[in-house]
């Protein structure tokens, strides 16, 4: 056996004889193009709504409640769909909550929400999960479509003028501290622990 | 010669169905009578008629006044997609007791607090907490039927009238 490792580890150690330096490179180059490009292709593929909701615990709920939503159809026909929301954008973020998510195929491979009673019993704690993480990163995904140095007070309803303009030009709240629920339906708040 | 016979029994064919598409229009119109015209003008009884385009919510309404004191007020404001079921309420997020004036909004009457022998409770009852039961928002509708409503000042200003001529 070790005597096995040690001749591979020599051909590997070993120059190469019959490939050029150059063409070396540039063929590691290549296929660390291909090979970068299919990771991320791949990881584009379970950022697709499609993706998302073909497993029946987000299809019966998430993604039944955000239809009728603002986000889901508006007058200008610009949609968010469950990944504007959910992944960050930047790549560092994204592969942190892609590793967090491998976690939650256990999730379904063991039915931990399968069932209306049990995601009605979970959707508390999902939920806060969420909120803790827009709290912290000052909504940033609300932020990728909503920004604030667009909005015109002017055109939006008294009330929200005048909420934009104090609590939220001031740094004091974030966008989820006061838009909770506005893409699916909310659980009984009375156990909430992060509530504005 | 089965050339004529085939010729004849599609022309008696043709017109059995002819006949029979009349008879069964004539049956449809039985069936199926011209609508009164109510809310909805045209169309037959049977037919469904295109729905009349949903009124608008207009961003920036004024609150309205009451027409007479036990008027629930209509609501100013859009509440698309606001959730009230049993595991949430998003109108007490602003109108309740505590969160009232920071919202800026009236806060819901004593009346919601009441249940039915009119003892006060200490959080909207059961019997208001469905808000839209009872509050809806204006919108820029035009009334289906004209209202020949008075509130009660007018008609005292009217009686008044009368008696003085
Ligand atoms: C993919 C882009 C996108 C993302 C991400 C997004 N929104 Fe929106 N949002 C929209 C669009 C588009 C509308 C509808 C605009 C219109 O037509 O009035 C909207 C509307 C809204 C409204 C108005 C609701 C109403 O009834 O008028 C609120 C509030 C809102 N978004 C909050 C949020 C919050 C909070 C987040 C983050 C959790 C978020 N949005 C993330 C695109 C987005
Ligand atoms: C201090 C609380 C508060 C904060 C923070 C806040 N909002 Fe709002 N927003 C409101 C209120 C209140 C309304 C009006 C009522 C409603 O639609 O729920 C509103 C309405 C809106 C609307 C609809 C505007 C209209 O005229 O119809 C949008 C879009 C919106 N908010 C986006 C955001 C985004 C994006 C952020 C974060 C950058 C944010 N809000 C932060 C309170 C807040
Ligand atoms: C406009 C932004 C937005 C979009 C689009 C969106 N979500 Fe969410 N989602 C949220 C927010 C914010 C929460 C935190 C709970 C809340 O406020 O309702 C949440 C919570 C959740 C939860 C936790 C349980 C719960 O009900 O609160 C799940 C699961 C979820 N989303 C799945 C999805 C899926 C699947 C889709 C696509 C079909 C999707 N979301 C689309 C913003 C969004
Ligand atoms: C984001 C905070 C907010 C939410 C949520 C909200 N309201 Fe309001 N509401 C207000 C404000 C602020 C006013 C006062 C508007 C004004 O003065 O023009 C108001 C006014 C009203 C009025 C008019 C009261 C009067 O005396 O004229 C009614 C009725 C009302 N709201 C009902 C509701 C109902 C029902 C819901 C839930 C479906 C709701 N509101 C959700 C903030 C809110
Ligand atoms: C059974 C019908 C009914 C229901 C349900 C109901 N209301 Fe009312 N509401 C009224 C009536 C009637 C009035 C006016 C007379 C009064 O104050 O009782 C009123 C008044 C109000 C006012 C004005 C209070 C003031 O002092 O000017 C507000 C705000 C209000 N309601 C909000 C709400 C909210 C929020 C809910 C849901 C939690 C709700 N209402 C549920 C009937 C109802």
């Amino acid at each position: 056996m070790k005597r096995w490792l040690r001749r591979y580890w020599d051909l590997l150690r070993k120059p190469s004889v019959h490939y050029s330096l150059g063409f070396l490179t540039l063929g590691g180059f290549i296929a660390g193009i291909i090979f970068w490009g299919g990771f991320n292709t791949a990881m584009e593929a379970t950022n697709t709504e499609a993706f998302c909701t073909s497993c029946h615990e987000m299809y019966a709920n998430p993604y039944q409640e955000l239809q009728g939503t603002i986000h889901w159809s508006n007058r200008s026909g610009v949609r968010a769909t469950c990944s504007d929301c959910h992944v960050p954008h930047e790549w560092t973020h994204k592969i942190a909550r892609k590793m967090e998510a491998s976690k939650e195929v256990w999730g379904w491979i063991f039915g931990t929400i399968d069932t209306e009673e049990k995601y009605e019993e979970k959707r508390l704690e999902l939920a806060q999960r969420e909120w803790h993480r827009l709290k912290a990163n000052d909504s940033l995904e609300c932020r990728n479509c909503h920004e604030f140095e667009s909005m015109d007070f002017t055109l939006q309803e008294e009330r929200a003028a005048q909420a934009h303009s104090t609590a939220l030009a001031g740094g004091d709240k974030t966008c989820i501290d006061c838009h909770k629920g506005i893409a699916h339906e909310l659980p009984d708040m009375a156990g909430a622990t992060l509530v504005q | 010669m089965k050339t004529v016979i085939l010729r004849v029994t599609a022309a008696l064919a043709i017109t059995g169905l002819l006949c029979l598409s009349a008879i069964s229009s004539a049956q449809d119109q039985r069936l199926s009578p011209p609508a009164p015209d109510g809310l909805r003008m045209g169309g037959t009884l049977a037919e469904t008629m295109p729905a009349p385009p949903i009124a608008g919510d207009p961003r920036t309404v004024e609150r309205e006044v009451r027409n007479y004191p036990e008027q629930p007020p209509v609501i100013p404001h859009v509440i698309r997609d606001y959730q009230v079921d049993r595991r949430f309420n998003r109108c007490l997020d602003c109108h309740s007791r505590e969160d009232a004036v920071e919202a800026g909004a009236p806060m819901v009457s004593i009346t919601h607090f009441m249940d039915r022998e009119g003892q006060v409770r200490a959080a909207v009852t059961p019997r208001r907490y469905f808000c839209t039961q009872c509050h809806v928002p204006q919108t820029d509708a035009k009334p289906l039927v004209e209202s020949d409503f008075w509130p009660a000042e007018k008609v005292i200003r009217e009686a008044i009238r009368g008696d003085k001529q």
